[in-house]
């Protein structure tokens, strides 16, 4: 006996829930079709209390459900409440077997041997109700699980996590977290690094494991599960463990074979690849839609306006424009020329190389995050200095690179330009103007990256175009794209661990090398020991010297963090250099520069060998401590530093009570003290994993956490200097004048706990936020810190001007 | 390597500008000090009252105002450390002038007593005033030579991570004294028990602590186990162990605190002096003006 709907919308996630309540609102005959018996499976299966987050928040919500970020159990209970309010007609403990039939007349078979019919079929099951299985024998028995619910749940057991990705690892955290519940946790890779996993969270992980509080057994899988116990391979032989209860938690792939069963094809044999769609979600089968995770769309505000959107298309309204068009008109509507959204994003698309290979609907998500202008001709697009890591895309006309005394450089339509700024985080290495009028795409960073790393064909343009830049940026004289072709050929892109040399002194080589990312320290050896000569931020070049003498390499180069060089051939570089006796020329200057630093410092080796020796070691410890990937940092002189803590009272003084540094904590090599306060990076590791992207990188080169702060911790988890503290902002004092004549108040810095609390005002729950250094941006003077110090101990520097051997000559030498 | 504590400039790669407070802006404050005081003895030279010179000569009058303003500017210091307002202001700097123009106040008021001295409120200011400069005196000397001590003595420990370690440490002791029979466990009851930086304020000062638990305990065990070989296994032998490292921590915090105590005892006589030279310094103004009318 089979039933008629209009639309049977399989999975009841939030793509599926959505597009059922849409179908409700709009009266079209529906069956919600969900194999579990509770909605949104998903998310039910969240560890209890999980936040679960409303990204990208730039992104307009349009569904007829609500959706905001929170607590898992606020979601579901929210979703459950409408979906009984709104006349949703659902059916739970109904999984869709086989779908068979045609457009207009489908027939799904459920487990239970029942069948639907239905004229047009929504599939929104998602990735996770398919997860990988443990396949060993044992694989079967009942305490084996592919959830956790709630890690509160057990106690005194021995556990077993199988599955070392961000799901095995926050169960795993969650088991062990609480010692209270006394679980013994075991977490199971297979291979000897957690890479699949976010970062924070591996580190999250590995701090438990050194506290002792769970055991991480790397390269090792299972082998055979008994009752009470859990035989395993390892790297060294097999081992047996007690083992109460495994949670297996190795992935999940969407079920391909369920899919193309039904007619429908998938854009390739990938094991990652999903179903090939139309626009308007429809497969290659007609009449069914799939939208969600196993459309590609794994974030829970795509998927509920997806479903919106889908039932909208099947009920003939085509023209429905998507729920960012406002956001996007808004954003073409300062543009000369009046055109609907649709053809601005196709002629962008067109027009900008790195743009060329975006779907339409991954075009419209990238425009959201950028920004586009029109400027008239000779207008600015940015001065150099100016601080700013974004990308252009030059979508009509022209600009001109100005450079001092030399005619500029034109850059023409489809071509990109601020991409040092992006990839080297420094600023503006040029003037820009427009050279004609011209329409400009404005990419943040963050856009960049993201449109750099899922899109192969962008990231080769702009790995091109950048090289090529940055060569001409670097070596001017003249040269021309044409004159550098030979090289950009040639030009290869290579990582660079941490401490790895690229150049040896003594060997030969006549390649160049261009830093794009990260820095290096020279070397030259003296007496058999190294003795650092200088340090070379991104933007630097180095090995010319043994392309002009033909000598050999006369000094080590090193990276100080990891980095990434563009190795360019030196054959083809010495032919530029024939032709261009400029540039030839440059490059002798360059070199007779670093030569005569070289002689320099053989010539101290007798007299100053302790000074110079001296300064490399500091310099050595300096970069050890990440001082090569700063940019502005504090440091404290031991010699003067009489330990008054004033600059930490400045701190907090200057910000809302919370002092962002440590004095007394952290490194110090002679006297000289690193302490815990903010170094400004180059590539900011705080930055890498901000969910509200709240933090960013100011005027003044300052990383800053903005007010849109949700205070998850991950920057100060992913800080290697461990400068973020999560906290809240403490009450306001009593005036510095009440303490001193009435004794009122805790007096200046930050003020203690017990203080805090007393006075704070328990009404309202301030959440704790993460907090750091912002170099007193926007404070009149600069940074506290150091204008608060009595005797001159603290003071900031960036590194290039400090590291430096020259120093030595002005200095003490 | 040239680094003459507070004098010197920063050790290794040298940021060409750095300098400290004494040094600051290549001894700015100390050029417009000895200025103004040789200026100041100039025209005492030349400048000859009768009967002789005194503070109520037009040139006293003016050297006292001076001294005063000095005086009260020289107090600000205090409110200038702790009020963090913002503008291009650096403390280094104040301390700079504060140091030198403070040591110039020993030339202008000596000049501006016209050397009559006496058992009366205005003597009692000025032995007031060559207090508090010399009390300064002695934390210049303590700023120019102590932190680098108190640098080589923490070796990168923080004060909390060494109280931090010496709780692990009596927790192990605790542990490792339960085999122990009574005689013993009494033994490291002594180091438990004390409190290890009790003592008086001169303790805290020359960092000696003849009474230590700690050390008694050590020298109690010692000399039972000293004649014994040490097999490994006996208890004692790790409880030994135990109360040696606590006593090298112990002497390090210990050296820590005093350096501290070095570095601001100072203040508790500068400060507080300060204010008794203001409330002095009142008295004599109000005293001169009186019996000037």
């Amino acid at each position: 006996m089979a039933e008629g709907y209009r639309i049977a919308i399989v999975g009841s996630g939030p793509a599926g829930l959505s597009a059922a309540a849409r179908a409700a609102e709009l009266g079209i005959t529906h069956l919600l079709l969900e194999k579990t018996d509770h909605l949104s499976d998903t998310i039910y299966k969240y560890q209890k209390g999980k936040h679960v987050m409303a990204t990208p928040s730039q992104l307009v919500l349009r569904s007829d459900l609500a959706f905001d970020a929170g607590k898992r159990e606020a979601v579901l209970g929210i979703w459950d409440e409408q979906t009984a309010a709104q006349g949703i007609n659902v059916r739970l403990n109904a999984e869709v077997k086989a779908i068979a039939g045609m457009k207009g007349d489908f027939t799904l078979t459920l487990a239970d041997g029942s069948e639907v019919r239905a004229e047009q079929i929504v599939m929104a099951i998602g990735t996770q109700g398919n997860p990988n299985l443990l396949r060993v024998p044992g694989g079967d028995l009942p305490h084996i699980q592919y959830q956790l619910d709630d890690p509160g749940e057990y106690v005194d057991e021995h556990i077993t996590v199988i599955g070392s990705g961000d799901a095995g690892i926050e169960n795993a955290v969650g088991l062990a977290t609480d010692p209270a519940q006394r679980n013994s946790v075991t977490i199971l890779n297979r291979s000897a690094d957690f890479s699949r996993a976010k970062d924070a969270n591996v580190k999250g992980l590995l701090a438990m494991r050194d506290s002792g509080r769970l055991a991480v057994m790397t390269e090792t899988t299972p082998a055979k599960v008994e009752p009470g116990w859990l035989t395993l391979d390892t790297r060294d032989g097999e081992a047996r463990i007690r083992c109460d209860r495994i949670i297996a938690r190795m992935g999940s792939a969407p079920p391909r074979a369920f899919i193309e069963a039904c007619g429908i094809e998938f854009t390739s044999a990938d094991r990652a690849a999903y179903p090939k769609l139309s626009p308007a979600f429809e497969t290659t089968a007609p009449g069914i839609y799939v939208i969600g995770a196993l459309a590609g769309y794994p974030l829970i505000k795509h998927c509920m306006n997806q479903g919106y959107d889908v039932v909208e298309f099947i009920n003939g309204n085509t023209g429905l424009k998507p729920a960012d068009e406002p956001i996007l008109e808004a954003k073409f509507n300062a543009l000369p020329r009046r055109r609907p959204v649709d053809e601005w994003l196709d002629y962008l698309r067109a027009n900008v190389e790195i743009l060329n290979d975006l779907s339409p609907l991954q075009m419209r998500e990238f425009m959201l995050d950028s920004d586009v202008r029109a400027y008239r001709i000779g207008e600015t697009v940015f001065e150099k200095d100016d601080p700013g890591s974004s990308l252009f895309g030059i979508a009509m006309g022209s600009v001109e690179v100005s450079i001092p005394g030399r005619p500029g450089i034109r850059i023409g339509r489809g071509s990109i330009f601020g991409e040092v700024g992006l990839i080297s985080g420094r600023r503006r290495g040029a003037t820009i103007r427009a050279s004609e009028d011209a329409i400009l795409v404005e990419i943040s960073r963050t856009a960049a990256l993201r449109l750099m790393a899922s899109n192969a064909a962008a990231r080769r343009v702009v790995t091109r175009i950048s090289t090529e830049r940055q060569l001409l940026q670097m070596f001017g004289s003249g040269l021309t794209p044409e004159d550098l072709k030979e090289i950009v050929e040639t030009a290869e892109v290579q990582t660079v661990k941490a401490g790895q040399a690229i150049l040896n002194e003594g060997d030969e080589g006549l390649d160049i090398y261009v830093i794009r990312v990260g820095s290096m320290v020279v070397e030259k050896s003296i007496g058999g020991r190294p003795v650092f000569l200088s340090y070379l931020p991104a933007g630097s070049y180095i090995g010319e010297m043994a392309l002009i003498d033909g000598g050999k390499r006369t000094a080590t180069v090193r990276a100080a963090i990891k980095s990434e060089v563009i190795r360019l051939d030196g054959e083809a570089f010495r032919k530029v250099l024939d032709r261009k006796p400029d540039l030839f020329e440059k490059a002798k200057r360059d070199m007779a520069a670093r030569q005569d630093l070289n002689a320099f410092v053989e010539a101290k080796k007798d007299s100053f060998s302790t000074v110079v020796d001296m300064y490399s070691s500091v310099a050595n410890f300096l970069v050890e401590n990440g001082i090569g990937e700063a940019t502005d940092v504090l440091l404290i002189d031991e010699n003067l530093c009489v330990g008054c803590d004033n600059c930490e009272k400045a701190c907090a003084d200057s910000h809302e009570g919370l002092s962002r540094l440590d004095r007394e904590a952290g490194r110090t090599y002679a006297h000289l003290h690193v302490p815990t306060s903010c170094r400004h990076c180059e590539h900011p590791h705080c930055m890498a994993d901000c969910p509200p992207n709240a933090i960013h990188r100011g005027p003044d080169g300052e990383v800053f956490i903005d007010d849109s702060c949700i205070g998850c911790g991950n920057c100060q988890r992913n800080c290697p200097y461990g400068v973020i503290r999560m906290d809240k902002a403490p009450p306001k004092k009593p005036s510095l004048l009440s303490w001193l004549l009435f004794g009122r108040g805790p007096g200046p810095g930050e003020p203690d706990k017990a203080w805090a609390y007393a006075h704070a005002d328990h009404s309202i729950e301030k959440p704790k936020k993460a907090i750091k250094c912002d170099m007193c941006s926007g404070i009149e003077g600069g940074p506290a810190c150091v204008r608060a110090c009595p005797t001159g101990a603290a003071i900031r520097v960036s590194p290039e001007r400090f590291l430096t051997v020259a120093k030595l000559e002005q200095g003490e030498a | 390597m040239a680094s003459r504590g507070a004098t010197g400039r920063i050790a290794g790669p040298a940021g060409a500008r750095h300098e400290g407070f004494l040094r600051y802006a290549g001894y700015r404050w100390l050029k417009i000090a000895l200025i103004v005081s040789f200026v100041a003895i100039l025209i005492y030279g030349f400048h000859n009252p009768q009967p002789r010179p005194n503070g109520g000569s037009w040139y006293g009058y003016t050297l006292g105002t001076i001294g005063a303003l000095l005086i009260l500017w020289l107090t600000m210091l205090g409110v200038r450390k702790r009020a963090m307002t913002s503008g291009s202001w650096s403390l280094k700097a104040w301390t700079s002038a504060h140091v030198y123009l403070g040591l110039s106040l020993v030339i202008i008021a000596t000049l501006h007593t016209g050397f009559q001295f006496g058992w009366n409120i205005h003597t009692l200011a000025y032995v007031l005033m060559m207090l508090v400069i010399l009390s300064g005196l002695y934390g210049i000397g303590a700023y120019a030579s102590l932190p680098r001590a108190l640098s080589d003595n923490r070796g990168e420990m923080t004060q909390m991570q060494m109280l931090e370690s010496l709780r692990t440490l009596d927790r192990q002791l605790h542990d490792a004294a339960q085999p122990l029979d009574h005689r013993f466990a009494e033994m490291v009851r002594l180091s438990l028990d004390e409190d290890p930086f009790a003592g008086s304020f001169m303790t805290r000062l020359t960092g000696r602590y003849p009474r230590c638990g700690t050390r008694a305990a050590q020298a109690a065990i010692r000399e039972v186990t000293g004649d014994r070989p040490a097999l490994g296994g006996d208890p004692l032998e790790k409880v030994d162990m135990l109360l040696g490292r606590k006593e090298a921590a112990l002497s390090r915090i210990r050296q820590h605190l005093r350096l501290k105590a070095l570095l601001e005892v100072w203040l508790y006589v500068h400060v507080p002096l300060t204010f008794a030279l203001l409330a002095a310094l009142t008295a004599h103004i109000v005293a001169v003006f009186f019996y000037w009318g």
